[in-house]
């Protein structure tokens, strides 16, 4: 209304500068993005290295070599305390590797058979299915693994080989974080599949080939990198999957590849220490930052992978 | 007859069969090299036929394999929902709804929790609308391809694979410390008062820093990148045509933005929007981090009706300071209750938490399906 009052000239610069002011603004919000992961960086590393006024940082008690590579993980104060974090580590690839196994076909499998085999109205059926899937949370699929997997499939299953299963165990946690990252695989497959082009498979039709032969001898291995990245996503996704873990994976820090026990996670430690009645300067919480640098450097790393070979073997068609 | 059966087609092991049952015992290798010979000319016909069966059969298998793998998918989601359902029907009633926690599991409800949820997704939505919609329309309309510019892209791909927990230990860091700070500053109470049509309410309530304002803002961050994404994705969706002519007619690039673009792509943002804050509402585990509460019978700000929104202003001021629990961290706890009797009511939690995830995502979809309606580019 006042601009109305103003000069030409005038009323221009008013909305210039307005509109230097929105544009900075809204760079604000997205370099936001950049700032957390920076926070992040800063307060995990800056943490675990150096804690200000007199309690000391994880690092100053346990050296770097002993963490990485000790094979005993007691998070106490004193002589007894020990602080290798292979235990946790090998709880944390058990439950994604078993949820590789279980994620890798199904995933796949599903996303072939909805871009080649599916009819446009039966993919518009089971895609919502997929996503309902992938939208139940985390702590849903603890308990459906911890009351339901557990006692009445894998527990009468493994019981006729013989096998005893624990309460809570690693089998049943990957089993659950499978089927949560499935969706994913199958979704990021289904993209990278579909924008094979039709050329591709019309020609192959056209020699005689059957629809095995169009699908798994050329448009999977002409999506393959973007599968690849989908596989390594999923893996990273397992890796942080923290609630479904916590609930039915158990609590015991032991350094075993016995999936039908139960063992701790990283993610799940994290969970366990931060709820336990411990002092917020005690060693165990403290340990939750070397924890979370751990985890985020491995999550990080697998993503930047996955990222680099989507970029690098992407088969481009015109 | 020696050659096993697999490498002959149907026609020949009904010959042979047909040759064996007439000869009965007959085995003899000159039969057998007999019935070669004379079969010689047709294989090669047959063997190229055997071949391509082969081929279908594999091809039909596969199909086989593909589907079961989809369907299972499905199935799996069917026994989820029935085994949950079924293991809720001993808690699940209405006074699960209204009553809060108890160590008794016949009288524990999820109250507190729901509350709990409600405040901070709210506060979620208001700290990550602006801030992630703000974010993408900057990386979809304004920047240019810069180094910076590019850095923030790779960058929230990143965050976007950064499991929530870390940002859990991020916001009790950060967040928490800050609100810790906050409650020195102000001798750990703060004012809430509250006038005008109210009669003017002053009380000193005690700041916490487990509150819920640090929860949102935990969770703004672990769901930022998706709200980014799905942002963008819908400000891509709008036809340069659009932009071209506003632009055309002398409107500025802002006025461009907020009166054709934003408008335009409405559908599409609320719809990502709705859609991430509701997986906020699943997430435990960064609220745990931050020192939730996993058992309280109180709900943020003493609000446990709706009508209390409206007649307790200062309890509403308070709400977001105060404590919290929420749905999943409830579910949670009763989950790892050793007494069995709290299977039924971390179920009943689940009934609960779904509905709430159902009647949310429902609402995206109407937004979508209308939206796509009405609008025809």
């Amino acid at each position: 209304m006042t601009q109305a009052n103003l000069p030409a000239w005038a009323r221009l610069r008013v909305s210039r500068r307005h509109e230097k002011f929105i544009q900075v603004l809204l760079f604000l919000c997205a370099a936001l993005s950049v700032l957390t992961t920076a926070a992040i960086i800063l307060v995990l590393l800056g943490n675990a290295v150096y804690a200000p006024g007199a309690k000391k940082a994880f690092f100053e008690h346990v050296s770097v070599w002993e963490f990485l590579t000790g094979t005993h993980w007691k998070p106490v104060e004193g002589e007894s305390g020990r602080f290798g974090i292979l235990p946790l580590l090998s709880g944390t690839v058990m439950v994604a590797v078993i949820a590789s196994l279980v994620s890798v076909p199904a995933g796949l499998g599903a996303a072939i058979y909805m871009s080649e085999y599916a009819a446009p109205a039966e993919r518009e059926f089971l895609k919502p299915v997929l996503e309902v899937l992938a939208g139940i949370p985390s702590v849903v699929y603890g308990f459906f693994a911890l009351k339901f997997i557990t006692p009445w499939i894998l527990k009468p299953a493994l019981s006729l080989f013989g096998l005893d299963l624990g309460t809570f165990n690693v089998l049943s946690a990957g089993i659950v974080v499978g089927i949560m990252v499935t969706p994913l695989i199958a979704s990021l497959s289904e993209d990278v599949i579909r924008s094979v082009p039709r050329s591709l498979r019309e020609a192959a039709y056209a020699l005689g080939s059957t629809r095995f032969d169009v699908s798994a001898r050329v448009v999977v291995p002409a999506a393959l990198s973007g599968i690849l990245a989908a596989f390594l996503l999923a893996f990273s996704r397992a890796i942080g999957e923290t609630m479904a873990v916590v609930i039915a994976g158990g609590q015991q820090p032991i350094a075993t590849l016995n999936p039908l026990r139960g063992a701790q996670t990283m993610t799940s430690f994290m969970v366990h220490a931060s709820t336990g009645d411990s002092a917020a300067d005690s060693i165990s919480r403290m340990s939750i930052y070397a924890i979370g640098i751990t985890l985020f450097v491995i999550t990080l790393t697998i993503n930047l992978i996955s990222g680099w070979i989507l970029r690098r073997y992407r088969e481009v068609y015109q | 007859m020696i050659r096993p059966a697999s490498d002959r087609n149907k026609a020949e092991i009904a010959q042979v069969k047909s040759a064996g049952t007439a000869s009965a015992a007959i085995t003899s290798p000159i039969v057998e090299r007999q019935n070669t010979n004379a079969n010689r000319a047709v294989s090669f016909i047959s063997g190229a036929d055997r071949h391509i069966r082969r081929r279908l059969m594999l091809s039909r298998i596969f199909a086989a394999v593909c589907r079961f793998a989809t369907y299972s998918a499905m199935a799996i989601l069917i026994v989820l929902l029935v085994a949950i359902v079924w293991s809720s029907v001993d808690r699940l009633a209405l006074d699960f709804v209204t009553n809060t926690n108890s160590t008794n599991p016949t009288r524990a409800g999820i109250l507190a929790g729901v509350w709990g949820s409600f405040w901070l997704i709210l506060f979620t939505a208001l700290f990550s609308v602006p801030v992630g919609v703000g974010s993408a329309v900057y990386l979809e309309e304004i920047a240019k391809d810069s180094f910076l510019v590019r850095l923030i892209k790779v960058n929230l791909a990143n965050l976007a694979g950064v499991p929530s927990i870390v940002y859990g230990i991020l916001g009790y860091t950060v967040f928490r410390s800050s609100a810790a700070a906050l409650g020195l500053l102000f001798d750990g109470h703060h004012v809430v008062g509250m006038a005008g049509l109210f009669r003017i309410r002053l009380s000193k309530l005690p700041i916490y820093e487990d509150n819920i304002l640090v929860g949102a803002l935990t969770l703004t961050l672990v769901i930022l990148p998706t709200v980014i994404a799905a942002s963008q994705e819908a400000l891509r969706s709008v036809p340069s045509s659009i932009r071209v002519a506003s632009l055309a007619l002398g409107a500025t690039r802002w006025q461009t933005i907020w009166r054709q673009v934003i408008p335009a792509a409405l559908p599409g943002i609320s719809t990502g929007v709705i859609l991430s804050t509701s997986r906020a509402i699943g997430e435990a585990a960064p609220l745990i981090m931050l020192g939730a509460l996993t058992y309280t019978s109180m709900c943020p700000g003493s609000i446990d009706s709706p009508t209390k929104l409206l007649t307790r202003p200062s309890q509403v001021l308070h709400a977001p300071l105060d404590q919290f629990t929420a749905m999943p961290i409830e579910i949670y706890d009763w989950s790892k209750q050793p007494d069995s009797r709290f299977t039924a009511v971390a179920a009943s939690g689940i009934v609960v938490l779904l509905i709430v995830l159902l009647s949310i995502n429902s609402v995206a979809m109407i937004v979508r399906h209308y939206a796509s309606r009405r609008l025809k580019w």
